[in-house]
């Protein structure tokens, strides 16, 4: 189904709000208010609304180490997650988590995961729960072309083969596994071609286009809601930051970025075709993006002055249940 | 009361926490074994046979054959207790930990806290140890200290029939991920095992024997050495405290350090590599917090340190032994303040 205006502009809305907040994050990181690893998202986004907007609250997903665009695009609150990567009171962790564990289990989202490779075992299990509960969720691992050459990935999606799961194996192909080119790293150059082999169907598709991303999705989602098992999706994406904040990115070419900004940004994309489809006018599209700026400005300020955790908290959550 | 071996009663306990419970689950190699081949569906029921009978009765939704694949199978436990099940994930043999120790140190362990409390992991892993077999020295490890020095993992390890039972029901319950420690060569012991369910709670210690001249701390196997040595010298008037913890995370800390401030004495023994092990992080506890009750050094009775050799000769003298035992409880005891 094609989208209509409202599915639109919520889409839109998503994309430039993950790219403001990353952008933001990315100035309060040079000015030293946030501690730790920053890797962010920027240039990505049209993959992971693309997919989220087709999923519910109830379906879940997992993500990686670059996880806040997976999060804001699975409707996390923005407020909690700038007072988390912060590592303030409020955060959507409690401070705990950080950038790297983001996480929002209103919204089904179980994390991000700094273990490259760590969250398709764990899909995987949330896709059988799915299965053996029968409640017709399905499961989505984010990864990138660097955990698609992980042997727990492989693992992940040969078990999801055999019990026949409803999990999507989402890879973001944005070029680096860190400073290391997918093309030298991914022996079989396409992920998805690679993930057939393990007998499940798989799409590839440009990732920076938010309408490809949605009719691709449709189709893969549409399977394992069928009970006809896993799918592998392989989205082409530019990747416009260093692998994290402070990366020097000298192994990439000198005009690289300026390109990839010029040609291959998702939002101009989306701008450009949906005035085509006549889903929407620069005015609507100019007042979502002055909204959001607004927002994160907020947000920014309101996690700024937010106190520290208290140090009593340490000890908190380290257990469930007595110890 | 029925008598029920080690193997039967963790299976009576995982059947009647599965009928109670629709949401618990089975997964690993072969728990019931023969997917996909011609002949009997149940031929295994775990290779050590624990989980046979559960998958007639619970079906393959509930009873899950994995392929050879501990990753994804950890990984599979620890997403699906994250979503809405109590999976009971089998590894077999624990030296298996290797080949998915991220899923369960830096995943399954981690969600509750790095997530700030909104997550839980109410997930068993079963796993087997104990050397004696000349299984060679990746099927014979026991790594207990390896996973009792993770925070958010709690850590069992019975050593009869009857805390085999209590506690698994009480693992399955649990909110946490619970690494369920099997000695393997206890599975044909027996003693007698209530038919009803019974939970025993971790972190308080069982007496096996009461005494005051010498505590001494077994943690799995090595426990049934001990109390052959123990109930020898009481008959020549020595008496001691036999403690085993049961659950080395968490650690029942005060059962011991009573005891140790009763007898002054301390011997602990288990089947771990000497640097790091159980009974180094217990023989460091009593140092720090009951330094003033010790009346002699504390003694561990550990295996030695290298991989566990194949020849059962080898592995015998690899083990900790009776003959060291009962040595060490001499020794505390004949210790004059080494003037």
């Amino acid at each position: 189904m094609p989208l209509n205006k409202e599915e639109f502009l919520k889409a839109y809305r998503s994309m430039r709000t993950i790219r403001d907040f990353e952008d933001k994050i990315s100035a309060e990181f040079m000015k030293g208010n946030i501690p730790g690893f920053l890797h962010l998202y920027s240039g990505q986004e049209a993959s992971g609304v693309g997919i989220s907007e087709l999923l519910s609250d109830e379906d879940y997903v997992i993500s990686t180490h670059r996880g806040h665009g997976h999060c804001i695009a699975k409707g996390a609150d923005v407020g909690g997650m700038m007072k988390e990567i912060m590592g303030k009171q409020g955060g959507i962790c409690d401070g705990k988590g950080g950038s790297m564990h983001i996480a929002d289990f209103d919204k089904g989202m179980l994390g991000a995961n700094a273990i490259v490779g760590g969250g398709p075992p764990l899909i995987v299990g949330a896709a059988l729960s799915a299965k053996t509960l029968g409640n017709g969720r399905v499961g989505v691992a984010f990864g990138g072309d660097g955990s698609s050459n992980q042997g727990t990935t492989f693992e992940a999606m040969n078990l999801a083969v055999v019990l026949q799961l409803p999990a999507i194996f989402f890879f973001e192909n944005n070029g680096y596994g860190e400073g290391t080119h997918a093309s030298y790293a991914v022996g079989a150059k396409s992920i998805a071609k690679r993930a057939e082999a393990f007998g499940m169907p798989s799409f590839e598709v440009d990732g920076t286009d938010l309408f490809a991303v949605i009719e691709v999705c449709e189709k893969a989602l549409k399977h394992c809601r069928d009970g006809k098992g896993p799918v592998t999706i392989e989205a082409t994406v530019p990747r416009f930051k260093g692998h994290f904040e402070g990366d020097p990115q000298k192994y990439r070419g000198d005009t690289e970025i300026e390109r990839l900004m010029a040609d291959e940004d998702c939002l101009v994309i989306a701008r450009v075709a949906a005035k085509k489809k006549k889903l929407a006018t620069d005015a609507e599209l100019d007042q979502i993006d002055a909204e959001v700026a607004e927002l994160m400005n907020q947000v920014t300020e309101a996690a700024l002055a937010a106190p520290v955790p208290e140090l009593s908290e340490l000890y908190d959550n380290v257990y469930s249940s007595e110890y | 009361m029925p008598v029920k071996t080690y193997r039967e009663a963790i299976n009576e306990a995982l059947r009647q926490s599965m009928r109670e419970d629709p949401t618990v689950i089975v997964l690993g190699e072969e728990v019931s074994g023969g997917a996909g081949c011609d002949g009997d569906r149940d031929a295994y029921g775990g290779v050590m046979g624990v989980t046979k009978g559960l998958f007639p009765e619970f079906g393959e939704a509930r009873v899950i054959d994995t392929p050879i694949t501990e990753s994804a199978i950890i990984g599979a436990a620890a997403g699906a207790a994250q979503t809405g099940l109590r999976p009971v994930a089998e590894l077999m043999f624990m030296d298996f930990f290797g080949v998915c120790f991220d899923q369960i140190y830096n995943q399954a362990a981690k969600f509750h806290y790095m997530f700030g409390g909104k997550s839980s992991c109410p997930m068993v892993i079963r796993c087997t140890t104990g050397a004696g077999w000349s299984a060679g020295a990746q099927h014979s490890q026991n790594l207990t200290n390896m996973v009792t020095m993770v925070p958010g993992l709690k850590v069992v390890c019975p050593t009869n029939a009857y805390d085999a039972k209590g506690l698994m029901i009480q693992a399955i319950k649990d909110n946490d991920c619970v690494i369920f420690v099997e000695d393997k060569i206890l599975y044909d012991t027996s003693c007698e095992v209530p038919d009803e369910m019974y939970a025993i709670p971790f972190g308080e210690a069982n007496f096996y024997r009461e005494g005051t001249d010498v505590t001494v701390v077994g943690i799995s196997n090595p426990m049934h050495k001990v109390l052959a040595v123990v109930d020898r010298l009481e008959k020549e008037g020595i008496t001691c405290d036999v403690i085993d913890p049961r659950t080395t995370s968490p650690l029942d800390e005060e059962a011991i350090l009573e005891s140790v401030e009763t007898t002054g004495r301390l011997v602990i023994v288990d089947e771990m590599t000497p640097r790091c092990g159980m009974a180094a992080d217990i023989s460091s506890i009593v140092a720090e917090k009951a330094f003033g009750s010790l009346r002699a050094p504390i003694r561990k009775v550990t295996a030695a340190h290298t991989p566990v050799p194949f020849a059962p000769n080898l592995e015998q003298a690899w083990m900790p032994k009776e003959v060291e035992i009962e040595a060490a409880i001499r020794d505390v005891l004949a210790y004059n303040g080494g003037v």
